[in-house]
């Protein structure tokens, strides 16, 4: 549904030196796949959504979304993609309904009336459709403007920082608003700073710093930087049960930490009645066993900072 | 292919028309925009019809010829020396009307352009299938045509009461003799484009809606130079000279119409209007 190839852009004037915003970035994105695009502020992320939404020419590279080519079918892009600016830009004078009526003309719909009003049914917002923008919450305004996005019913839809600044009430709202865009087979591409919210959302992630540090599924990104660790937690730890422990070939490292035991395997679902058995027959007591699962935070860190001096270890959290 | 093209135009021009209607339903909410939309022409149009009711029983003070610059006076023919000052007067009037196609698309524009710089509307209205021509134009109409129907409803008001406030016959012949209908047919329309384009020169520049009006306010100055150049006698407001002024307004509107196409462009105006 997206696909751009060695996609560049650099910004240069006639006083500043050329800045590089966006640097190759080669990416595949599926049609109905929910696509999280992560990186720190400044990294290019609102440069290279203005490029595949055709706000702005690529420098370099060439992307396709929906079917169309950037630079070269840009009107048909932005009549069918659907976006999410980094700040609503409503009319504050206007009411509500105006607002959406004005960009569904705009997005030339059939049915303004029934569009509008379907999508400020959808949003919780029916009943302040005819108060000025200006008097809405900031939540409210978000949710405005996600309607806007909507209203020509693209099958493209892109949401830079879609939950940023709202209260966790409205996150909730915004958040499962996504899902069910998600269920309707709509492709999303989300750039966001709510690791929590990516990892709930998203079916991949990039990781983008100029350019593209990684591409894949959360899940894959955590195995790929830490592996997967099991916490055993005993009644109390003899020295001579992490040495049970090492004796399997499939277990790659043991810690003691406190009364617990740290080990790292690969698939702890077929190993862990292994590990246990042993323990058992060595006589240990077993509390209980859980699986240290590190957050997308940790990651995300981890592939920021590579470069950076100041990262430090990460310990995970256990669930 | 006809009939895309048909279809093509009709989405083009409903797209037009959401800009225009856009504009001044956001536009008109501003009360200091509708101060100047409202009391211009009304103060444009009753000023003169107040000094000449005031002046039609005082024919002698009017009547002194050497109050006129010579080369008006010249001008006037065979008519009276009070018909002659009427008609001066009448002269100096149409210059204050066409301030209007000056002052009120300034005013529109400069909001228009600046206020969405402020609430960060552009982007998304840049992001629709809106063409940056369909934009463009959609805000320089939004400008242009009240401006327009402003001056000709003054004129229109001033035409019907002049008579009624004791403006002479011949008088009343300059009114709608060739110089007054150029100059609100031609040069008024011609000047409110070059307001317009004047605007969103200086809004794509500043941040402020009232810095970007001022700023504007610039294109006044050759107007006001015409007034007091005609005062002091140096200028004579003449046909010949109306129909040079409305070419010479058409060159400069030709030039800053691609000035502002060029600053208007999806790209400039995200990456380099702050």
């Amino acid at each position: 549904m997206i696909h751009t190839e060695n996609l560049s852009k650099v910004f240069s004037t006639r006083k500043n030196p050329a800045i590089t915003a966006v640097d190759g970035l080669t990416l595949d994105i599926r049609e109905g796949e929910v696509f999280g695009f992560l990186g720190p502020n400044g990294a290019g992320k609102t440069t290279t959504v203005r490029m595949l939404t055709s706000l702005i020419a690529p420098s370099q590279g060439s992307a396709v979304v929906n079917g169309c080519r950037v630079g070269k079918d840009d009107q048909a892009i932005r009549s069918t993609v659907g976006i999410l600016t980094e700040t609503p830009g409503m009319y504050d004078r206007l009411s509500a309904q105006k607002n959406l009526t004005i960009y569904a003309n705009l997005y030339g719909v059939s049915d303004v009336k029934g569009q509008v009003e379907k999508y400020l049914r959808s949003l919780v917002l029916f009943g302040r459709r005819f108060d000025e923008v200006g008097s809405f919450s900031k939540g409210m305004r978000q949710k405005l403007a996600i309607a806007r996005a909507l209203l020509h019913e693209p099958k493209v839809l892109f949401l830079d920082e879609p939950t940023s600044g709202l209260d966790p009430e409205a996150a909730k709202l915004v958040r499962d608003f996504i899902e069910e865009l998600k269920a309707e087979g709509r492709t999303i591409f989300l750039c966001t700073h709510n690791l929590d919210e990516a990892d709930r959302l998203c079916e991949r992630i990039g990781i983008f710093k100029t350019r593209l540090i990684t591409v894949d599924t959360p899940q894959n990104l955590r195995r790929q930087l830490f592996g997967r660790k099991v916490v055993i937690h005993l009644c109390t730890v003899l020295p001579e049960w992490a040495d049970v422990l090492r004796r399997h070939p499939f277990v790659h490292e043991v810690q003691t930490v406190d009364n617990k035991l740290v080990v790292s395997l690969d698939r702890p679902e077929e190993q862990n009645p292994v590990l246990i058995q042993s323990l058992v027959q060595a006589g240990a007591q077993i509390q209980f066993v859980g699986e240290l699962r590190h957050s997308l935070e940790d990651v995300y860190l981890s592939m920021i900072h590579q470069t950076s001096p100041q990262s430090g270890p990460s310990h995970g959290e256990e669930r | 292919m006809q009939s895309t093209k048909q279809s093509r135009l009709s989405s083009s021009l409903l797209r037009i028309r959401t800009i225009i209607d856009k504009e001044w339903a956001e536009v008109f909410k501003n009360r200091f925009v509708l101060f100047t939309v409202g009391l211009l022409p009304l103060v444009f149009t009753i000023l003169p019809l107040a000094i000449l009711y005031f002046t039609r029983n005082a024919p002698g003070d009017m009547g002194d010829a050497t109050e006129i610059p010579s080369s008006f006076y010249a001008m006037c023919g065979n008519i009276s020396g009070a018909e002659c000052m009427q008609v001066f007067m009448i002269n100096e009037f149409m210059l204050m009307f066409m301030m209007m196609p000056l002052a009120i698309p300034i005013a529109i524009a400069a909001y228009s352009v600046v206020g969405e710089k402020s609430t960060r509307s552009l982007e998304p209205l840049l992001a629709t299938p809106v063409t940056t021509v369909e934009l463009l134009a959609g805000k320089s109409l939004a400008a242009f045509i009240p401006a327009i129907l402003a001056t000709w409803a003054g004129f229109l008001v001033f035409v019907l009461a002049a008579p009624l406030v004791g403006t002479s016959p011949a008088a009343m012949q300059y009114v709608t003799g060739p110089i007054w209908l150029v100059a609100i047919l031609v040069a008024g329309p011609l000047m409110a484009i070059m307001a317009v384009n004047a605007a969103l020169i200086v809004s794509s520049r500043v941040n402020d809606p009232r810095a970007a009006e001022q700023i504007s306010m610039i294109v006044i100055v050759p107007l006001m130079a015409l007034l007091f150049g005609q005062l002091a006698g140096l200028i004579v407001l003449n046909t010949t000279f109306m129909v040079i002024s409305s070419a010479a307004l058409a060159l400069v509107d030709i030039a800053l119409i691609y000035a502002g196409a060029r600053l208007f462009q999806r790209e400039t105006i995200l990456t380099r209007w702050k």
